[in-house]
């Protein structure tokens, strides 16, 4: 689904990946880990096609309609509408937008790209209602302002929750896990899972073990100044916990 | 007060164009440069006007001669040359005057066709009634005889003055007298033509009543007056456009509005302003230099200014409130929206001198690029105007790079019953903002609409529905190219 081959990216200046390989295959969960400053946010930013961040060289291919294209030419929306989906390490504060009329904007912007029928206000509000009980998510988030007045937690569980209604084919999760508390950790985890199947794939950017006991990667890898320098399954994972990075670099 | 500069760096993209920026080739009849008692007496004479107008007129321009152009407001611009200026500009017509729109010269219809606002025939079969002003002069009103069956008068200034003398001299004048300020006293003194509009005693007025106001030539500057008068519970919704072609040089719009709401009665005057407003380096665009005031006389009326200002190079207006009977309201809710070189100056004034009086700010100030975009607002409680109460909220956005906001609240409490609340904020629009949305599968044009959309919430709910939707295209196509 995914094949990135010597990705060379830059923000202003400053070189931050610097030849990274990666293959995501439909249906698998690869983890994300390495120390502070090592490139992993701007991975997902650069994924998703952020302006302010530069491909200098390499090949972002990615699967539209069973074909393999160079995505790093198209905007995030056109991206987004390709089902590539990214939550945000700190979701951004939208005020006197409404999360359900942001959400239902959204929903049919894809819809609309994909060639399906646009989804009417009430018939989406029985389809948002569902989906925010599936991922747990109170009901009151949908009539508040996107993101405003949200603690940190709730806000990444809002994310969750825009990943179930948009149902991308690719979803990276930057540091879905910092700032929750031990309960909704594992809320966000069985959302994953819920969401998870044989045609979707997830990159999740993480900083520790703990989110693996909930959602467990077919891959982990440890990036370290802008490539990836070691790859294992799920155990890689539980030696990092317990002996750092130090070792691997 | 708050003071913000930008500093971020932002990519512009191309501009969309100012679609109304065309000039309309007809042939006119202009008075030559200058103002003096004698321009005066002509333009007097050849609008036929009764002696009681021609001496306020004369009256004004002694006092204006005596006044000293404000510099008060936050704007800089060069001085300008009042003598330079022509102070009548209008279609040449074959006899007294278009009899009905089917008169008027085709050329002109077909202006107001590009400009998407219904004339002639096209009226009859739109649900709104308009006075179109052509650069001087009114072209002629829609819908008349079906307002006139109410008892509805709705027709140009000049027209009211020769039919309804007896209602001009009565309240001319009463709510911003010529003594006002500057520029009131230049319009009083060279007011060429405008609408009028009175409500009967409980009429509610069935269509949106609207003006549309056109700069046409070039060296003209526009003075038009408009009246609104609501008789004891009336009530009418009003609507005003305007537009002017695209040229290097600035030229001069210094209207006077007045309402006056009676009791019970309730007017709701709505503008979206979208005035040529030079060129990306601040070459040309028009000085809307304006003022505009309401006074609610009767117990328990009420006046609502809502404004949408996105053109002009310059705007210095503050739509304000008298609140003199009890239980009367006013209200204001305002997007001004500045890019490029523009600069804005505008709030309103909520005077409390009844009692139970209430009133209500909502203002939004978006600014882009290297424009300055201000907020000025006085809220006055008097002594007589016990348990009066205010609520002010006035938020400022800011976009791309060297642009300013500015607040200057002015608050004078006189009388201990008072309840008044003053918010204010200033934020961002930055290109967080803009990626969220877009990895959402927005695009740009999309982000930006709900951006604004929700920033500008509480004044566009307040707006006509066929105008809020102008409002927010026209914003969006402002703003495309600002946010980096």
């Amino acid at each position: 689904m995914l094949n990135i081959s010597g990705l060379k990216a830059k923000v202003g200046d400053i070189d931050v990946l610097k030849g990274l390989d990666l293959s995501v295959s439909a249906g698998e969960i690869h983890a994300i880990m390495g120390p502070n400053g090592s490139g992993k946010s701007t991975l997902g930013k650069v994924l998703s096609g952020h302006p302010e961040y530069d491909v200098v060289s390499g090949d972002v291919n990615y699967e539209v309609n069973f074909k393999n294209k160079d995505i790093t030419t198209l905007s995030s929306d056109e991206r987004a509408k390709e089902g590539i989906f990214l939550s945000f390490q700190y979701p951004v504060e939208i005020p006197g937008v409404p999360n359900e009329e942001f959400l239902r904007a959204s929903f049919n912007a894809l819809c609309k790209h994909q060639g399906v029928e646009e989804m009417s206000a009430e018939a989406f509000a029985d389809f948002v209602r569902s989906k925010a009980k599936d991922m747990k998510v109170d009901e009151s988030f949908l009539t508040r302002d996107l993101n405003v007045d949200l603690s940190g937690g709730e806000k990444k569980r809002n994310e969750l929750l825009q990943m179930a209604v948009l149902s991308p084919r690719l979803s990276i999760l930057d540091e879905i896990d910092s700032g929750l508390d031990i309960d909704s950790l594992k809320i966000v985890g069985e959302g994953v899972n819920k969401l998870r199947n044989e045609e979707n794939s997830f990159v999740l950017i993480t900083h520790y073990q703990r989110l693996l006991n909930y959602i467990e990667p077919d891959f982990v890898h440890v990036l370290h100044d802008g490539k990836i320098i070691k790859t294992g399954d799920k155990t890689l994972a539980l030696e990092i916990e317990d002996k750092g990075y130090d070792w691997l670099i | 007060m708050e003071i913000e500069m930008m500093t971020e760096s932002s990519e512009v993209l191309k501009r969309r164009d100012y679609k109304y920026g065309f000039v309309t080739d007809v042939e006119t009849e202009d008075f030559p440069e200058g103002l003096s008692e004698d321009i005066i007496n002509h333009l007097s004479d050849i609008k036929n006007e009764p002696d009681f107008i021609r001496e306020y007129r004369l009256k004004a321009f002694r006092y204006w001669q005596t006044l000293e152009e404000p510099e008060w407001a936050q704007l800089n611009y060069p001085k300008i040359d009042f003598q330079a200026l022509r102070y009548y500009s209008a279609p040449k017509q074959n006899t007294d005057g278009p009899k009905s729109m089917d008169e008027v010269d085709p050329e002109i219809l077909e202006t107001f066709k590009r400009l998407g606002i219904p004339l002639g025939e096209q009226a009859r079969l739109a649900g709104v009634a308009v006075d179109a002003v052509f650069d001087s002069v009114s072209l002629g009103t829609s819908h008349q005889e079906e307002l006139e069956e109410l008892g509805i008068i709705f027709c140009s200034f000049s027209e009211a003055v020769e039919k309804h003398p007896e209602l001009v001299k009565k309240y001319l004048g009463k709510v911003v007298p010529y003594k006002d300020n500057f520029y009131a006293a230049l319009n009083a003194a060279v007011f060429s033509d405008g609408s009028f509009c009175y409500i009967p005693k409980n009429v509610k007025c069935p269509l949106d009543l609207s003006t549309y106001f056109r700069i046409n030539s070039a060296g003209t500057g526009q003075f038009e007056r408009t009246l609104v008068i609501a008789d004891e519970g009336a009530s009418v919704s009003y609507l005003e456009g305007c537009t002017a072609p695209q040229r290097d040089e600035n030229q001069l719009h210094a209207a006077v509005v007045e309402l006056i709401a009676m009791e019970r009665a309730s007017i709701k005057y709505s503008t979206v302003q979208n005035w040529y407003a030079g060129n990306e380096n601040g070459e040309g665009g028009i000085y809307n230099f304006v003022t505009k005031r309401g006074l609610c006389a009767g117990n328990h009326s009420h006046i609502s200014w809502t404004q949408v200002e996105a053109g002009s190079a310059i705007t210095w207006k503050y739509p304000s409130c008298i609140l003199k009977g009890d239980y009367s309201r006013g209200e204001f809710y305002s997007v001004a929206l500045t890019n490029d070189h523009m600069q804005a100056d505008t709030g309103t004034k909520m005077i409390h001198i009844g009692k139970h009086t209430n009133s209500k700010i909502i203002s939004k100030g978006i600014s882009a690029d290297h424009s300055v975009n201000a907020y000025r607002g006085q809220v006055k409680i008097l002594p007589s105007a016990d348990h009066a109460r205010n609520y002010s909220q006035c938020d400022s956005m800011l976009v791309g790079k060297n642009c300013s906001a500015d607040t200057y609240p002015f608050i004078e409490i006189q009388n201990k019953t008072a309840t008044v609340e003053h918010e204010a904020t200033t934020s961002k629009l930055n290109a967080d903002q803009l990626f969220y949305l877009e990895s959402r599968g927005l695009d740009e044009e999309e982000a930006i609409g709900l951006l604004l959309n929700g920033f500008c919430k509480d004044v566009f709910k307040e707006l006509p529905l066929e105008f809020s939707v102008e409002a927010v295209k026209l914003l969006e196509m402002k703003l495309e190219g600002s946010v980096g």
